[in-house]
């Protein structure tokens, strides 16, 4: 049977396919769907979100220590964090077929960084299967399991946005059941890394590559196409997709494996055309390898851009240099941006209003109130990765001392401080920071499309189970008095935070708003607010909590005055449509130009 | 058309569907016998950025991604994203745009302007404009979520794919209580292309 499939519901459908019984991720754009398509399709496998990409590799780990066919799943940064259990995971092997799916980033659509974790595989000396489309996801994944097991190493398969989020028809097969029995099978010196077992499994790595760089000879998925012998392309993944799309007549070296490198057949290649040119994306890593085997292609990341993504028009243009002509533009003026913005009535906007007010500095986290960066909020000033506004925070609160005081937020999503904020947050109370920290809880993990962690209380099948409780947990931590506030009401939210930022002892404030997309949060939402347009004298002061449902409007004429005659140049607009009623905009203006639609004034909703 | 691969870039705002109208060409395209691909990016990109789908058919697709200057239909859901991707377009190739505005921040701001006349602009230097209102017909048939219905009939104007598995297909993605609403908006959307 034929189904239209993204890359990520490939990856998916091959672990189905491959009998895994274990899965398990942590959210990260592109790979999100990877996990979220086996809770929903497959219920013979075990899904679950782990709090962060450590305890998700360790989980497998363990499964697969047990026989079983294990899956872990992250975006390329996930990697980082799980890194440390990986490298010695590729001493110890696999029982049951292990396999690492690395979601890379290439332009950044939604992460911090462009890391290219092609050097993982090299790092860590385990092979890494590159697919090229989602036939090639699903396959690459079955096959991933026969190599684990074959060589007893963990396996890593490498997608990008490009692969992840794309989608193409795949050939469906029925699932097969694994040779592995499931079982406890002690066998302490291949599982337990005490340096005299490590010594012998160091060893063992060493000749396990050269195993598999035989095996990357023989591959099939690494393939010549050998046609016009002029000109010959090696390539990987989608990269190998835009080059076959403007040069369908060039020969091709199409690797299937990007590691270990299958260096006789390259130098085959290198034998059978005229000129070859490497063509990858991000780093030059096949080219640096092949590079390093001796070989001299005509060209690489001279011709290709390091930093984004490829595209056909970047390949056509590499290769043709001089000779290429880009089309020509019909429409040459700039256009106002569209950046991604906060949701009207998102519980996090009201925090950022009181910060903005107060003018500290802001340490920032990874999330949806990332987006605080942006004008006209402007309180985000820094962030590097999941879990360091917190660490960030307080450093700067120990270099600044008494010039700091006060003055130092760290500000952090619910999901972030599970997966990375807790031990930071540990940091803080053990070493008597000053720093104030706020948890924005808005029971979902917002920014990669409303997950499930360990404080909403449900598991990613949607079962109910225990749910973490801040406050408890700020206590253990070393936070004597945690505080908690409702963020749509802005004195609260100016007042508890003042409070904070006066005390000199370590400080945790959990701003308690749903977001506004999660339904089941919600008893009702309320009606929108209306401007009163005789009031209204165009402040600006509610246009500039960024609400996307407001809008300031130039007005003329009759219009360009209040009704009691003040002088306007235009005056603020609410979308009803977009308008969920968070009473914010409201609060804000001091000529009480807004208008509540409910009986009384509701700072924030009914909650369920 | 007489190349070898169809190219659909398919452009909007979060929440507008664009994902969903691609979605569903790709089935239809495939069930009646070709090769698909298509790509978009989620994520960041959703809350209320700008969102895009590549949508291409043909006999044997590579690349998910269309190349500059080689859309044939550049299908707009709003009109300043309609007037982004413009320059995406084959000089032979077809606008169709949903005649629907919605402000980016810094026009909410009031720090830009929202560019005036952009259907007239795009007229001016294309004569394959097709501006549907679609926003306008849906709420008229009494729900403004079956605009991409309205949209997509129009674009199913162009092909000559079955109109009955387009409607098969969309009405798969949608909960039944709703498919006498869409199946009006599918064919009032084929009426708005004339057949010429
Ligand atoms: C190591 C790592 N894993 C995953 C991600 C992807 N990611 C970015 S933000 C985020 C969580 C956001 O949830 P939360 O902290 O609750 O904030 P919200 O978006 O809900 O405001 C995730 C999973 C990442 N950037 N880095
Ligand atoms: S998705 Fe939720 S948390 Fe994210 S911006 Fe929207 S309301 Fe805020
Ligand atoms: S009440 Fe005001 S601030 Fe809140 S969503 Fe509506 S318009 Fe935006």
């Amino acid at each position: 049977m034929k189904k239209i499939m993204s890359g990520n519901e490939a990856i998916a459908r091959g672990a189905f396919e491959a009998g895994v019984k274990v899965a398990a991720a942590y959210p990260g754009t592109p790979s999100t769907e990877i996990l979220e398509t086996i809770a929903k399709e497959y219920k013979e496998i075990y899904a679950e979100w782990s709090p962060n990409e450590k305890v998700a590799l360790e989980v497998t780990y363990g499964a697969s220590m047990a026989g079983a066919r294990a899956m872990a799943c992250m975006k390329h940064v996930g990697v980082n964090v799980a890194a440390d259990p990986f490298m010695t995971l590729s001493y110890v092997g696999v029982n049951g077929g292990l396999v690492l799916v690395t979601c890379d980033d290439p332009e950044l659509y939604s992460s911090q960084n462009e890391q290219d974790n092609r050097h993982y595989a090299r790092f860590a000396k385990v092979p890494m299967f590159e697919p090229s489309e989602s036939q090639e996801a699903k396959d690459f994944i079955k096959l991933g399991y026969e190599v684990s097991e074959k060589f007893d190493t963990p396996v890593m398969v490498r997608s990008v946005t490009r692969i992840s989020h794309a989608k193409g028809i795949v050939e469906l097969q029925d699932p097969m059941t694994p040779p592995v029995p499931i079982e406890i099978k002690k066998d302490t010196a291949k599982y337990t890394m005490l340096p005299s077992f490590a010594r012998v499994r160091h060893a063992f790595i060493e000749e396990r590559f050269l195993r598999l760089k035989e095996f990357a000879e023989q591959f099939p998925g690494n393939r010549m196409e050998i046609n016009d012998p002029t000109v010959g392309i090696i390539s990987a993944g989608i990269s190998y997709q835009y080059a076959k799309e403007v040069f369908p007549n060039y020969s091709y070296l199409k690797l299937g494996m990007v590691w270990p490198l299958p260096k006789n057949l390259i130098g085959e290649f290198f034998k059978k055309v005229k000129k070859v040119y490497i063509i990858e994306e991000l780093d030059p890593f096949l080219e640096e390898n092949i590079r390093a085997m001796g070989f001299k292609p005509k060209g690489g990341k001279d011709l290709f851009p390091i930093c984004g993504e490829l595209n056909p028009f970047l390949v056509e243009k590499g290769i043709l240099g001089k000779k290429f002509k880009p089309p020509k533009p019909f429409f040459k003026e700039p256009l106002p941006p569209r950046p991604p913005n906060l949701c009207p009535g998102c519980p996090h906007r009201g925090v950022f209003h009181v910060l903005r007010k107060l003018k500290v500095f802001t340490s920032g986290d990874i999330g949806c109130y990332t987006l605080g960066a942006y004008p006209p909020l402007n309180v985000i000033n820094s962030n590097i990765c999941m879990g360091s506004s917190i660490g960030g925070a307080h450093g700067m609160a120990k270099a600044l001392g008494e010039k700091g005081r006060g003055k130092i937020v760290g500000v952090i999503g619910d999901s972030t401080f599970l997966h990375a904020g807790v031990h930071p947050l540990m940091d803080v109370g053990y070493n008597k920071s000053y720093a104030t920290i706020i948890i924005l809880d808005n029971r979902t993990t917002g920014m990669t499309g409303h997950q499930e962690h360990p404080a909403t209380g449900y598991t990613i099948r949607g079962e109910k189970t225990h749910r973490i409780d801040f406050v408890g947990l700020g206590r253990a931590l070393g936070i004597e008095n945690p505080r908690k506030l409702n963020p749509w009401n802005l004195e609260e939210t100016e007042r508890v935070i003042k409070e904070e930022l006066d005390k000199d002892e370590p400080s945790l404030i959990i701003s308690e708003g749903p977001c506004v997309l999660l339904r089941r949060a919600f008893k009702k939402y309320n009606k929108p607010l209306q401007v009163d347009s005789t009031k209204c004298i165009g402040c600006k002061t509610c246009v500039n909590l960024g609400c996307p449902a407001i809008s300031y409007q130039l007005v003329e004429g009759e219009m360009a005055m209040t009704a009691d005659g003040k002088k306007r140049k235009g005056i603020a607009f609410i979308e009803s449509s977009l308008c969920p009623g968070c009473h914010l905009c409201y609060q804000v203006c001091k000529f009480e130009a807004i208008k509540s639609q409910e009986e009384k004034p509701i700072f924030g909703f009914e909650t369920a | 058309m007489d190349q070898m691969t169809t190219n659909i870039l398919v452009a909007g705002v979060g929440g507008q569907g664009v994902i969903l109208a691609s979605d569903i060409m790709s089935e239809v395209f495939m069930e009646a016998g070709y090769d698909v691909k298509k790509s978009e990016v989620h994520g960041m990109a959703m809350r209320g950025g700008i969102v895009t789908s590549h949508f291409r058919f043909g006999k044997k697709v590579y690349s998910p991604l269309i190349k500059q200057g080689e859309v044939d239909i550049l299908f707009a859901f709003e009109q300043l994203e309609g007037l982004r991707w413009f320059n995406y377009l084959r000089p032979t190739g077809k606008i169709l745009m949903n005649d629907n505005k919605v402000n980016p921040p810094a026009v909410n701001l009031g720090e830009m302007e929202y560019p005036k006349d952009i259907p007239e602009v795009i007229r001016s230097k294309f004569k394959s404009f097709y501006l549907i209102k679609g926003t306008e017909i849906a709420l008229q048939l009494g729900d403004a979520r079956a605009a991409n219905v309205v949209l997509l009939g129009a674009i199913s104007k162009f092909f000559e794919v079955n109109d009955d598995l387009w409607l098969k297909t969309i009405l798969n993605y949608l909960p039944p209580k709703v498919h006498e609403l869409n199946r009006k908006a599918f064919s009032t959307g084929r009426d708005q292309i004339s057949q010429s």
